[in-house]
């Protein structure tokens, strides 16, 4: 493997129960870079990640994450691996019951014994980097999406992760809140100089910002590049994403026998 | 919230609650009284017990002295062996009687003692040499019916 | 097709929830003993860290103060109405403070308060547990690498287990208080007879030290069901009502049941 890849997937399987979500994915996410998954709802895109955080445990396959592999480590080594990754999840899970200050600091009295005024600093600091230092004071439920989002970014890299993941960041958002999200994500990639991976179904917003952007369709990686290789592609399932296409290789229709059958009492559930 | 805040209110909860546990301690339950600082134990043999049962109180004119600690099967003799836990504070003749007592018609059984007069006083781990057992009811009656058939059969 | 009409189908099928409702339950009961034993394994941190579990103290307990205050109250006046018109027919209403006592520090006590307990305070705990997961709160707690277990389902465990046994005592307490009132003060029972009778009757050890043993067990109990209930939740708004109300009726079954082993083996002595 190179040692510039931060994270390296090699033919990863994963199911739940007996139903299979990934089969047999490869790829490999750079130091340094911004890179996209991309898909439908309900392609494994979040199980990716959280295959990648160790929470599930793969069927068959690897998973290497700055040279360990995230399934061998047991659960104090896995520990010590997530206090250098950051996650974003879909809706923000800020700790509703304590302020935006406190959540932000959270990790930092969880896991350092720096004194209160070191970390009241960094915590500023923080929530200055994403334009909140203002909003320390209110809760959570005083937030709005967009808000709550820049709060739970803010969280994500209070400790400096070597890795940030994003779940949906851009889901629920107005078009001002999306751009002003996509441009912290670049930003904090490049000031922290961590590694990003973001998932994501939003393709305008991601072409501008990532390096890089893999395309996943039923468990499997579909088509890869770089935005201009994106945009230029003639890959009939990117070609649909790009455009918007209802139809196309992701079929508008979930699987059904022919609607004439239906409509004339032959289906399966009929009497 | 404030961790002092937080702090003083758990405070007073705990603080209400142990009260609770004290006040059941000494002003329901008997810690105060009936559970003694200081015991002695003296053993007393009865034929027959009846209903007593372990903790049962032991009274000397009708005050509480102390409560029946233990009760055993003497396979030798045959007798129930009932040890006694007395008051420190209180001391008995060596010559005192021990007897089976009910409180009411049907109440709980207890023991009585009877102190006699005897210059020696009982010391823990002596055994009481008089004792009387329980009247059980139904000998009672049956020695009732015996003497009234044997009184007068004509009657029959 | 068509099969689930024949009578042998009905009753294969109803034989088959049956079975599945069966091993669902074992499966449950085996992950709850896992869960039970993972909780105890993670509580160093719920007494390092004392203020975790003194904040859940002051919600499990300080919070259920006043209904059980109140309660407790009214049911022991409701004792020293019944009790003496009971006992006053049988010339003995002397014995009035034995009964009031006896019946709250044996039985009502423990049991009613950990009734109280379990709807006050049991409910809100799997309430927040159950949120917390289903606002991926808990993921992301464990993404940041800290232990969900440790930080948030432990304290909740210990408060609740130290806060049962003094709000049993308290609800007696006042219990015994409501009984004086009534049958003292408003009836008019000799206040001597109430309260030496009461000290003549109630042991310590055996009656007032039973209560509090059986109150702890309660505590642990409803605790480990709150706990758990809300840990076990299906993560939507439906999963954590229905959660809700499986701790409420769990509680009570475990309570009644646990009351009557723990009463057998106690008071087997006493005849």
């Amino acid at each position: 493997m190179s040692a510039d890849n931060l994270v390296e997937i090699k033919d990863l399987d994963f199911a739940y129960e007996d139903r299979p979500i990934l089969k047999g994915i490869s790829l490999s996410i750079p130091r340094g870079k911004v890179v996209a998954m991309m898909g439908g709802s309900g392609c494994g895109k979040t199980t990716l990640l959280r295959l990648i955080g160790g929470q599930l445990r793969p069927s068959r396959g690897e998973i290497l994450v700055d040279g360990q592999s995230v399934p061998a480590l047991n659960n104090d080594e896995l520990y010590a691996m997530r206090r250098r990754m950051g996650m974003l999840f879909q809706f923000g899970a800020l700790f509703t019951d304590i302020s935006v200050f406190d959540n932000v600091a959270y990790q930092m009295r969880e896991h350092t014994d720096l004194p209160e005024e070191v970390i009241r600093d960094m915590v500023l600091m923080k929530l200055n980097a994403v334009g909140l230092r203002g909003a320390h004071a209110l809760m959570p439920a005083e937030l709005s999406g967009g808000m709550a989002r820049r709060v739970a970014l803010a969280r994500a890299i209070s400790l400096d992760p070597m890795l940030i993941m994003y779940d949906e960041p851009f889901a629920g958002l107005d078009p001002i809140s999306l751009s002003v999200i996509g441009q912290l994500i670049r930003k904090l990639n490049d000031a922290l100089g961590a590694t990003t991976i973001m998932v994501t179904h939003d393709i305008q917003e991601s072409l501008h910002i990532v390096d890089f952007i893999y395309f996943m369709s039923e468990g499997k990686i579909v088509a890869s590049g770089t935005p201009d290789e994106i945009r230029a592609s003639k890959h009939p399932f990117v070609h649909q994403f790009v455009c918007a296409e209802a139809d196309g290789p992701v079929p508008f229709h979930y699987p059904a026998e022919p609607l004439m059958d239906e409509m004339l009492g032959k289906g399966t559930h009929g009497r | 919230m404030s961790r002092k805040l937080l702090d003083l209110w758990v405070g007073c909860f705990v603080a209400l609650g142990l009260a609770s546990v004290l006040f059941l301690a000494l002003k329901v339950g008997n810690l105060s009284a009936a559970n003694f600082s200081e015991t002695y134990q003296v053993t007393a043999k009865f034929a027959n017990i009846g209903g007593l049962k372990a903790r049962a109180p032991v009274k000397s004119a009708g005050v509480l002295v102390g409560r029946v600690a233990d009760i055993r099967f003497d396979a030798e003799s045959y007798e129930a062996v009932v040890t006694l836990s007395l008051d420190g504070r209180y001391r008995f003749p060596k010559d005192t009687f021990a007897l089976i007592l009910t409180a009411g018609l049907l109440g709980e059984q207890y023991i009585g003692l009877d102190p006699g007069g005897d210059e020696k006083m009982l010391a823990a781990g002596d055994a009481i040499a008089k004792t009387q057992s329980a009247v059980v009811l139904e000998k009672l009656i049956s020695q009732f019916m015996f003497n009234k058939a044997s009184d007068g059969p004509s009657e029959k | 097709m068509g099969g689930e009409n024949k009578p042998s189908g009905v009753l294969l099928s109803a034989l088959g929830t049956l079975g599945h409702h069966v091993t669902d339950a074992v499966q449950r009961l085996g992950f709850a003993s896992r869960f039970f034993v993972m909780l105890l394994l993670w509580s160093g941190q719920s007494f390092r860290r004392i203020n975790l579990t003194i904040r859940e103290i002051y919600f499990s307990g300080f919070q259920s103060l006043l209904i059980i205050m109140v309660s407790g109250l009214f049911i022991g006046m409701v004792l020293g109405m019944q009790g003496y018109d009971t006992l006053q027919r049988y010339g003995s209403a002397d014995a009035l403070g034995v009964l009031v006592a006896l019946s709250l520090v044996r039985e009502l006590g423990p049991v009613v308060a950990a009734l109280l307990f379990a709807s006050r305070a049991g409910s809100s705990i799997t309430a927040e547990i159950g949120l917390m997961k289903a606002t991926e709160q808990l993921m992301a707690m464990d993404m940041m690498a800290v232990n969900p277990i440790a930080r948030v389902v432990a304290p909740r465990f210990w408060g609740g287990v130290i806060s049962m046994p003094l709000l049993a005592a308290l609800f007696s307490a006042t219990g015994v208080f409501g009984g004086y009132l009534i049958g003292v003060v408003f009836i008019g029972v000799d206040e001597g007879a109430f309260w030496s009778q009461m000290q003549a009757s109630v042991d310590f050890r055996y009656d007032v030290w039973s209560g509090i043993v059986k109150s702890f067990v309660f505590g642990i109990a409803v605790s480990l069901i709150a706990v758990f209930e809300g840990y076990d939740a299906v993560p939507t708004a439906e999963g954590v009502s229905s959660s809700i109300k499986s701790t409420v009726v769990k509680s009570a079954l475990a309570i009644l049941a646990l009351d009557f082993v723990l009463t057998s083996f106690m008071f087997r002595e006493a005849g």
